[in-house]
């Protein structure tokens, strides 16, 4: 028995000139069980790496970049596998991006945390003191500010520039954090819950090159279409919206502060209109897929006017609404005078950015799971929501605050990262979080995409009331900026 | 229902450990099995030799020989039974959830203390460089969250089916291939050979983690820590006190009127309380430095700190600086005691 387990370590490792013919059968057994992974590949027999985050983009990078900079996981052995090629901007292009998000001040605190913030506003970012939200079937607005437009709501920022932001952070990490670019997965292998006589207890990752790695813990970044999810056979809880988004960058027709986030419920979907800069905006228009088709074929003039007439037409307005609106609005605002804010007028749009205009499909989906057996899901590819919010890279932030506070503190108690208990509570808080805001995005969203005259009515007093209750909204504001 | 899980849990960890054994013992008759019991009678003998060192290493060198000359073959039922108990060890909601649950409190509590006395920061590794001995490991349980945190751990269990385990598992992880080792023997075995090799007094730490309430001798087991842990190095224990409250629950509800474990299982009389336990540790050169007390909640499986120390408790004791000889740690009897330990035994 004693010799046995001299061969294991041999195998391993460690024992080194102890195998003599007499042991050959066993070691057979045990290489078999142990040591599958090595054959046909160069990884090395110490090729465990603590961590592996599949999926380089936004939610991934900044996961690598925030387990590289914690102190308690320094020595840790971190991976980060992207399939596309490395993004360095050494200059910042001068066409903005179509694809922005609107990163929360609880994001930007994470993100300069970890030392990308300060890149960013180095490359650029746009804040906005204010959002007004309103129907398009009656005169109800909401509009969110903090404290007298003091401070920032939140920023737009391109993804591309939070991308090549953490890949510079990255980079001034190599030490601590490996990265393998074009690198694509072609199979995960999972582990068993327990030690079985012929299975490795990690979990093992082959590339297309490939090569085999090992890792004790797997965090699947790779976005909406998840393999990592996929393989493990996670159910999701999905459904399309039957939507699409299209975006566009926006030229404004007159120069402005820009610092407000507009957004206005049309019956096909919400139309946003986001500040990039003095005199460009970034929209994001979600609405039926034919529609979509129809506005991408669109000559630039006919978008243009599609965009401003999308904006201000007030066709959808019914009289009874109208006038049971102002009724209650002016009830309101006679109990309280001060509360609520006026109605601002959105810029108009003179043109688009060349070749800017894009469409994707939307949908909405969560996975029921976060987390297995030395895996967990972050960002998209555990959760996907309506971009109506600017919620989405806000959650996948969040996820990475809170499972890099649990794995540091996990290292700090000499845990297995891996380890399932660390791991529960990670999906206990994030779902905590998630769960809710996922719900009110599609409460919202179906709300909206309607024009019946009862649930317009509904809205229309509801989004008013809120309107006027200070204390409620900055609930609102509080929760969603985390 | 409460009281059931309550004192299950009072007795479950010694249960185990026994049963463990025991199944060893039924299933692999006739071969090098241990029990306590036996552990417990040998361990007097060997205390004799250990004064004579001639002996023992005889002793011990002919046990290697018949081992290997027994096992040059390898029987896969073996491979088989061993990956069983591993996985039995390791499963963190299974027999042994309790254990796994409370390095929650132990590590970080080990860790701290160390951390108090050895100020040198490490990022990443708070324990590296230190030399810390797990007496009764198990399956490493504790071992692992040791040697992960940097410190350089050696686990010792009697039982060397648990030995086998803790190495298994060890084994596949590389980042504890250098920081944590194991062998099977005894306390009293690795305090005699440190005299002969490295020397005595070169852990600066020893843990004892629900060990002490199944030793038959405490005052040996007291002398060979104070042997084997340096000057100002930490002792660190936790076991079961020895109340109404831990007999009415270990003793009479768990064993007389549940049976959850066969009449017999449990001697409360081998339990100790603090007090008890501090009197012996100061008497071999230890100073108490804190107590503290420990809860299982059956119902969330997770333990916390609490003011009370009847039924579980957490010790810590340094041993004293001014020791006579600390330097020459050679000398086969640095201890006064040592001749009398021997002699009384």
């Amino acid at each position: 028995m004693h010799k046995l387990s001299k061969a294991a370590l041999a195998c391993n490792g460690l024992g080194r000139c102890f195998i003599t013919e007499k042991h050959v059968s066993a070691v057979k057994i045990i290489r078999r069980g142990l040591v599958c992974a090595e054959h046909g590949d160069d990884s090395g027999k110490n090729d465990v790496y603590d961590v592996i985050i599949s999926g380089g983009g936004m939610v991934g990078s900044a996961m690598a970049c925030s387990l590289g900079m914690d102190p308690n996981l320094m020595g840790k052995k971190i991976l980060l596998l992207e399939a596309g090629n490395k993004k360095v901007m050494d200059k910042v292009p001068d066409i903005y991006s179509t694809r922005v998000s609107s990163i929360s001040p609880g994001s930007a605190t994470l993100l300069s945390g970890i030392g990308a913030w300060e890149h960013i506003t180095e490359m650029r970012c746009k804040p906005y003191k204010r959002m007004q939200v309103w129907d398009a079937c009656s005169d109800a607005l909401i509009t969110f500010d903090k404290e007298n437009l003091q401070d920032e709501m939140a920023y737009i920022v391109e993804n591309d520039i939070v991308v090549a932001a953490l890949t510079k952070q990255l980079h001034s990490l190599s030490d601590n954090v490996q990265v393998k670019y074009r690198s694509k997965v072609v199979k995960y292998r999972w582990p068993m819950p327990h030690h079985t006589a012929d299975s490795i207890p990690w979990v093992q990752v082959t590339l297309a090159s490939g090569q085999t790695l090992q890792t004790k813990l797997l965090i699947g970044a790779d976005g909406p279409n998840s393999m990592v999810r996929r393989e493990l056979g996670i159910p999701t809880v999905k459904w399309n919206y039957d939507q699409s988004a299209v975006v566009a960058v926006l030229h404004l027709s007159e120069p402005t502060e820009n610092n407000v986030a507009w957004q206005r419920f049309l019956p096909t979907g919400p139309i946003a209109m986001l500040p990039l800069s003095d005199t460009e905006s970034s929209l994001v228009w979600s609405t039926s897929h034919r529609l979509a088709e129809e506005l991408l074929e669109l000559d630039e003039e006919s978008f243009v006017d599609a965009i401003n007439s999308a904006f201000w037409n007030n066709e959808n307005q019914s009289e009874l609404i109208e006038t049971a609106g102002s009724l209650f609005r002016g009830a309101l605002s006679t109990i309280m005078p001060s509360a609520g804010s006026p109605r601002q007028l959105p810029p108009s749009v003179a043109g688009i950015g060349p070749k800017t205009r894009v469409m994707f499909p939307l949908g909405m989906g969560h996975a029921s799971e976060y987390i297995r057996h030395r895996v967990a899901l972050i960002g998209d590819a555990a959760h996907r929501v309506h971009p109506l919010a600017g919620q989405g890279a806000n959650l996948g932030f969040g996820d990475v605050a809170s499972l890099t506070q649990l794995l540091s503190q996990a290292a700090f108690n000499g845990k297995d990262l891996g380890a399932m208990q660390h791991l529960l509570e990670y999906e206990t808080e994030r779902q905590r979080h998630n769960l809710p805001m996922m719900a009110a995005i599609d409460l919202m969203k179906r709300l909206y995409s309607t024009n019946s005259v009862p649930v317009v009515l509904l809205r229309t007093l509801g989004l008013q009331a809120t309107n006027m209750l200070p204390a409620l909204k900055e609930q609102i504001i509080a929760f969603a900026s985390k | 229902m409460y009281s059931n899980k309550f004192s299950r849990l009072v007795l479950g960890l010694y249960g185990r450990k026994r049963s463990s054994v025991c199944g060893a013992v039924q299933s692999a008759a006739g071969r090098s099995g241990f029990s306590w019991t036996a552990v417990c009678k040998q361990r007097s003998l060997r205390l004799q030799r250990s004064s004579c060192p001639e002996v023992q290493h005889h002793a011990l060198s002919s046990q290697i020989s018949t081992r290997s000359a027994s096992q040059t073959t390898v029987d896969p039922d073996e491979v088989r039974r061993f990956q069983s108990l591993a996985s039995k060890w390791w499963d963190e909601q299974g027999e042994f959830a309790a254990l796994h649950a409370m390095n929650d409190l132990r590590v970080p509590f080990i860790r701290d203390n160390l951390l108090n006395v050895h100020r040198a920061r490490h990022p990443g590794k708070p324990l590296a460089g230190l030399r810390i001995l797990d007496v009764g490991c198990g399956g490493g349980l504790l071992t692992e969250p040791l040697g992960r945190l940097g410190a350089n751990v050696l686990g010792i269990d009697p039982v060397e089916d648990s030995i086998c385990t803790a190495q298994l598992h060890a084994s596949y992880d590389p980042d504890l291939r250098d920081c944590v080792s194991y062998q099977a023997c005894t306390l009293e075995e690795l305090s005699a050979e440190g005299e002969e090799e490295q020397g005595a007094g070169h852990f600066d730490a020893v843990v004892a983690s629900e060990v002490v309430e199944h030793l038959a001798d405490l005052e040996t087991f007291a002398f060979c820590c104070s042997h084997v842990v340096k000057p100002g190095g930490s002792l660190f224990i936790t076991t079961i006190n020895k109340t109404n409250l831990s007999y009415a629950l270990g003793i009479v509800v768990a064993e007389q009127l549940l049976r959850i474990v066969p009449s017999g299982t449990h001697d409360w009389e081998k339990f100790i309380s603090p007090v008890e336990l501090e009197r012996l540790l100061e008497s071999n050169g230890f100073s108490v430095q804190s107590v503290q007390g420990m809860l299982y909640n059956p119902v969330s499986g997770a333990w916390s700190w609490t003011n009370s120390t009847a039924i579980n408790y957490a010790l810590h004791a340094v041993k004293l600086r001014d020791d006579p000889q600390p330097d020459q740690a050679e000398e086969s009897s640095p201890h006064p005691e040592d001749h009398t330990a021997a002699t009384h035994s």
